[in-house]
């Protein structure tokens, strides 16, 4: 039923969610092999840029469409996040108050704005961590698709939606904290978010939200609406005279994607404690880009493991020699562009000897990442 | 043309009108108040020089391109010039292209599953599972385009006539009425030449096919009345040999 790489990633993403936790809590704090709290964390923010990465490759890898704000989904995914935690710190913030959120207070506020009511309500949250990315990305795709707009200025339009979002949660009068954002978390149902358990169930949920995207995205992709979505990507006459309409196709694809990266924005939230508009910047969306070029487009696995590596690559690069990130992202993204075009997950089926090879009817298969690259 | 004007229960026996479609660019007229009908169940050939208005006339049929003014109806009563693309090929209107569209990265059994005539929709396309039927008749298409041997190699790798004939069977997958086949035969061999005239004559027995073509041994094979297209109009209609002894045709070839 799953291709062989399927399975392995499976395999790996099981072994992860088990053993790291359990080198956490079970592992006396000196014994070798112990993980300390704060790598659980930190690894359970590369699992949500992995799931972020995978949501860009679905739209990129696999039907062509080159998002430059996938950051602003994320992001969105993230408030929602955010404005539940505020909702949950409740009378224990500086100002005490029993409602409103520290900054609102601040700010002389009287009252909590329409928008922040029932956000307190965990299922409320959770719903509109999918609803409000996937509604703007509905919304931005129905005009953009419709229009035809494609290529190049589908990418510009994309990145100024992030931009614009960006510009907007920075000012104080949107009531989502301005330019700081929003921070000290209490809890999270109930449960201290600074606890090990509470880490450690972040990661698990972490890793359980990325095999989720993972398996949905391949579901998508080898289904008959998988080797269409390709098939736009490759000549979107083609299907449009075949009777397709293409923006519908589109849109679906958009909204699931965009749906997934705020799902990976609601769970970076509350493990690294902060959320605020930088992180609508228009570079760190096409950061992700680089993530899944890097890993291998069209191939989700190579997306995750894109997003997995530069991240650890940026953690050990900014601690040790700060100045020169940058620099190496751009190589990194150079030398994968020319040497690399396949990306990590190229080179990894290279060396396993399995090329695509056309053969009876696999699911959607590796020729779609030997036809993603242009 | 007064031959063609008339009520819809005339135009029911055409699978399709055009009367007086205009089509300009930039004040070029690409199709200059070209008036044309199809018999429902004929091969029609269509050739003229370049700039003649072949590939812009398929193209309003198709709905890429809104004429300026004039009517065009499909079997009848249906007005192509409101649809878009999706919506007329929806209606049984294929389209070969002239230049080889095939999805490249895809096995020649998944182009003609793609073409297959299904629901086109999002989320019949999601769920979509093949019947024995549907194989059967994909089967049956690979067969008829000469393919079996090469149903599973990537489209991409086949060669250039080979994947004329995919774009072919693709059409034939969606069951259309009528078939618009834009310069079949460039870039192939004589023998492959032969092959894809049998090939749309035997199509023809069951569906309206029409051919645009510049290649006049190939028309001459298709046995097929032909229509001369010049400066966006008809300059004239008959059999190919008459057509090769119009003075007027003569003159547009040779430019005279």
């Amino acid at each position: 039923m799953f291709s062989r790489e399927t399975v392995l990633f499976l395999i790996a993403l099981g072994l992860a969610t088990v053993l790291v936790p359990l080198a956490n809590l079970a592992l006396a704090p000196e014994s070798v092999g112990h993980v300390p709290t704060y790598v659980v964390s930190l690894l359970g923010k590369y699992l949500c840029y992995a799931l972020l990465a995978i949501s860009v490759d679905l739209v990129w890898g696999f039907c062509g469409i080159l998002s430059l704000g996938h950051g602003a989904f994320f992001a969105l995914g993230g408030y929602v996040m955010g404005m539940h935690l505020m909702r949950g710190i409740g009378d224990r913030g500086v100002y005490g108050h029993p409602t409103l959120p520290d900054f609102m207070v601040f700010l002389d506020w009287k009252e909590l704005p329409w928008y922040w009511h029932g956000l307190d309500m965990f299922p409320l949250a959770a719903l509109l961590v999918f609803l409000v990315p996937g509604a703007l990305a509905f919304t931005l795709g129905w005009f953009a698709f419709r229009s035809r707009v494609t290529g190049v200025y589908l990418s510009i339009i994309t990145q100024a939606m992030t931009f614009a979002l960006m510009l907007a949660f920075f000012r104080n009068d949107m009531g989502f904290g301005g330019n700081n954002g929003m921070t000290d978390f209490k809890e999270l149902l109930g449960f201290d978010l600074q606890s090990d358990g509470m880490r450690n169930a972040l990661y698990v949920a972490s890793a359980l939200a990325l095999g989720f995207g993972y398996l949905l995205s391949r579901a998508i992709t080898t289904s008959k609406l998988g080797r269409l979505l390709a098939g736009i990507r490759d000549a979107e006459a083609r299907t449009r005279f075949l009777g397709y309409r293409v923006e519908h196709y589109k849109l679906f694809v958009f909204t699931v994607s965009a749906m997934l990266a705020g799902l990976a924005g609601a769970l970076y939230v509350p493990q690294v404690g902060i959320i605020n508009p930088s992180e609508f910047a228009p570079a760190i969306s096409i950061e992700i880009v680089i993530w899944v070029a890097v890993g291998g487009r069209g191939t989700l696995w190579g997306a995750a493991l894109g997003a997995f590596a530069i991240n650890y690559a940026k953690t050990y690069f900014t601690g040790a020699l700060p100045d020169a990130w940058l620099f190496v992202l751009g190589g990194l993204f150079i030398v994968s562009t020319l040497f690399l075009p396949k990306g990590i997950a190229g080179l990894l089926r290279a060396v396993a000897g399995r090329w695509p090879k056309p053969s009876a009817r696999p699911a959607l298969k590796p020729a779609t990442a030997e036809a993603g690259d242009d | 043309m007064t031959n063609i004007i008339g009520g819809s229960a005339m135009r029911e026996e055409q699978i399709l009108y055009l009367d007086g479609i205009t089509v300009s660019f930039d004040g070029f007229r690409a199709l200059d108040n070209l008036s044309l009908v199809f018999d429902v169940g004929q091969l029609r050939a269509i050739i003229g020089p370049n700039g003649a208005g072949k590939t812009t006339l398929m193209d309003v049929i198709t709905g890429l391109t809104r004429p300026d003014s004039g009517e065009i109806f499909f079997q009848g009563d249906v007005d192509l010039s409101k649809l878009d693309e999706a919506a007329i090929a929806n209606l049984g209107i294929g389209r070969k292209f002239q230049k080889p569209t095939v999805f490249e990265s895809h096995s020649v059994f998944d182009n003609l599953e793609l073409a297959l005539k299904a629901e086109r929709g999002v989320f019949a396309t999601l769920f979509a599972r093949l019947t024995a039927t549907q194989r059967e008749r994909i089967e049956a298409v690979l067969e008829t385009i000469a393919l079996t041997d090469v149903r599973d190699e990537i489209a991409g790798t086949l060669s250039h006539g080979q994947k004329q004939w995919l774009e072919i069977g693709m059409l034939v997958m969606q069951e259309p009425d009528l078939l618009l086949v834009d310069e079949p035969v460039a870039g192939m061999t004589d023998a492959e030449t032969a092959q894809t005239a049998t090939l749309l004559k035997e199509i023809a027995r069951t569906r309206s096919v029409i051919v645009v073509e510049h290649d006049m041994a190939f028309v001459r094979d298709l046995e097929a009345p032909v229509t001369v297209l010049h400066e966006g109009r008809v300059l004239a209609e008959g059999t190919l040999d008459a057509m090769q002894n119009d003075e007027r045709v003569i003159d547009v070839y040779l430019g005279r």
